[in-house]
């Protein structure tokens, strides 16, 4: 356990210790807000309409802006193979790395969706909506894109391809985390799309360590 | 300090080991055993393979044919694997250059299961005790290879694979390794190290690998 913490604190140390990087992030996810409405018009109920949408597209694409920073540097660095003889799995350490990304990757981009509400003309309901729905699927996203970047780490150019190859997989989380807005929480019909959200995400989080941890052992051979 | 603690009686065998990487063959029909308190210095050209045998000891590679087996007196089960029992210090120093030195060994330490004292103890034996809080960025080549070189001193570990232990070291550093090697047999370890530098190491055997019979021979 402590070898477990020891990984998940050193990726956030290391994350927060280049800041800027995390900044340019939240700015990418912010700007896809502001330049939607300035396309669009100044149509307040279009706007109101299509802001569950516009609010995944940016988070899909910010956290796939993220996803080569996963496993990257530490390929690069040698880090990676001298953490394959821990006293802790390779698989635990792989499923730490993927808590600190999420924390440090996509937890800014869920902090900072008041500023897009403000811009898309979201009313409280559908903002505390959009956020659950975020924090339920978001880590299904990173799941689908821990096993892309683990794939392509040792492609020089790998930081494009790993987005292209995970996104049909990562389809269904944008459908239903979509619908999850529109529809709201709670069980029943209504909070259907949010539960099945929240099952694809615990599936994805379960298996990822595993098959992120077999593809990173094999790119190192 | 040089560290006392005893490790359990084991030997390492390579027997007739082949090794493919990416389609190409590297090595065929490799031999050779290290007992407990001997040391197995790899020579051989640029490019013959010596990091891969390292590699494929540590059980990064896939084995084309042949065995590499393990045998350890220590009855202890969950401890008897070997991954779990070495150390790999390869030509990457996996230093981040925005931690400090002490935190970049004490996430090792951590990592490694060893115990947090020994991280400035560790500094210290490699020479590095003046700079504990510097990042890691501002230090030189060979420091940083030094620092690499502590992740030894961490965690009891009895099999050591050192890939270019001296590279970009001063005669001091060549020096150190020496020393940390020795003491490391003494204390009943195993080294299985690859250079091209004659380290004085007394209980040491060479191994010497060529491209045209890509067996190994003891010299």
């Amino acid at each position: 356990m402590k070898a477990f913490l020891s990984i998940l604190l050193r990726d956030i140390k290391l994350a927060t210790s280049s800041f800027g990087d995390m900044l340019t992030l939240v700015l990418f996810f912010i700007m896809i807000g502001v330049i939607v409405p300035i396309a669009i018009g100044p149509d307040k109920d279009l706007l109101a309409l299509i802001a569950p949408g516009v609010i995944w597209i940016a988070a899909f694409l910010s956290s796939l802006l993220a996803l080569d920073k996963m496993f990257r540097q530490d390929f690069d660095d040698g880090s990676l193979l001298a953490m394959r003889h821990a006293s802790i799995s390779f698989e635990a350490i792989v499923f730490a790395k993927l808590i600190a990304h999420w924390l440090t990757s996509i937890l800014p981009l869920i902090i900072a969706t008041p500023m897009l509400a403000l811009m898309l003309n979201m009313n409280a309901q559908i903002l505390t909506y959009t956020i659950i729905s975020l924090t339920v699927g978001t880590p299904a996203l990173i799941s689908f894109g821990a096993v892309g970047a683990a794939i392509t780490v040792s492609l020089r150019r790998g930081g494009l391809i790993a987005p292209v190859l995970i996104l049909p997989l990562t389809l269904p989380i944008l459908i239903f985390g979509v619908s999850a807005i529109k529809t709201g929480t709670g069980v029943g019909t209504q909070g259907t799309a949010l539960l099945i959200l929240g099952a694809i995400s615990l599936v994805t989080v379960a298996f990822t360590p595993f098959a992120s941890a077999l593809a990173l052992k094999l790119t190192q051979e | 300090m040089p560290n006392k603690e005893a490790y359990s009686s084991q030997q390492i065998n390579v027997s007739k080991l082949s090794l493919i990487r990416s389609e190409r063959l590297i090595l065929s029909d490799v031999n050779f055993s290290v007992k407990s308190g001997k040391a197995i210095f790899l020579r051989g050209d640029n490019g013959v393979g010596k990091t891969s045998l390292l590699m494929a000891i540590a059980g990064y590679l896939h084995i084309g044919a042949g065995e590499i087996s393990w045998r350890t007196d220590n009855d202890n089960e969950e401890e008897n694997s070997l991954i779990d029992n070495l150390h790999f210090i390869a030509h990457q120093t996996a230093i981040k250059p925005t931690l400090s030195l002490k935190d970049n060994l004490m996430f090792w330490c951590t990592l490694y299961g060893g115990a947090p004292e020994k991280v400035i103890d560790a500094l210290k034996t490699v020479g590095l005790s003046h700079a504990i809080d510097f990042e890691a960025g501002l230090l030189s080549a060979g420091q940083k290879k030094r620092l690499s070189l502590a992740r030894l001193l961490v965690a009891n570990r009895a099999l050591w694979l050192l890939d270019e232990p001296t590279s970009s070291l001063d005669r001091e550093g060549d020096k150190l390794v020496a020393n940390l090697i020795d003491n490391h047999l003494e204390r009943g370890g195993i080294a299985i190290i690859a250079t091209h530098l004659d380290l004085n190491i007394k209980n040491a055997k060479t191994f010497i690998l060529t491209k045209t019979n890509q067996h190994g021979e003891i010299a």
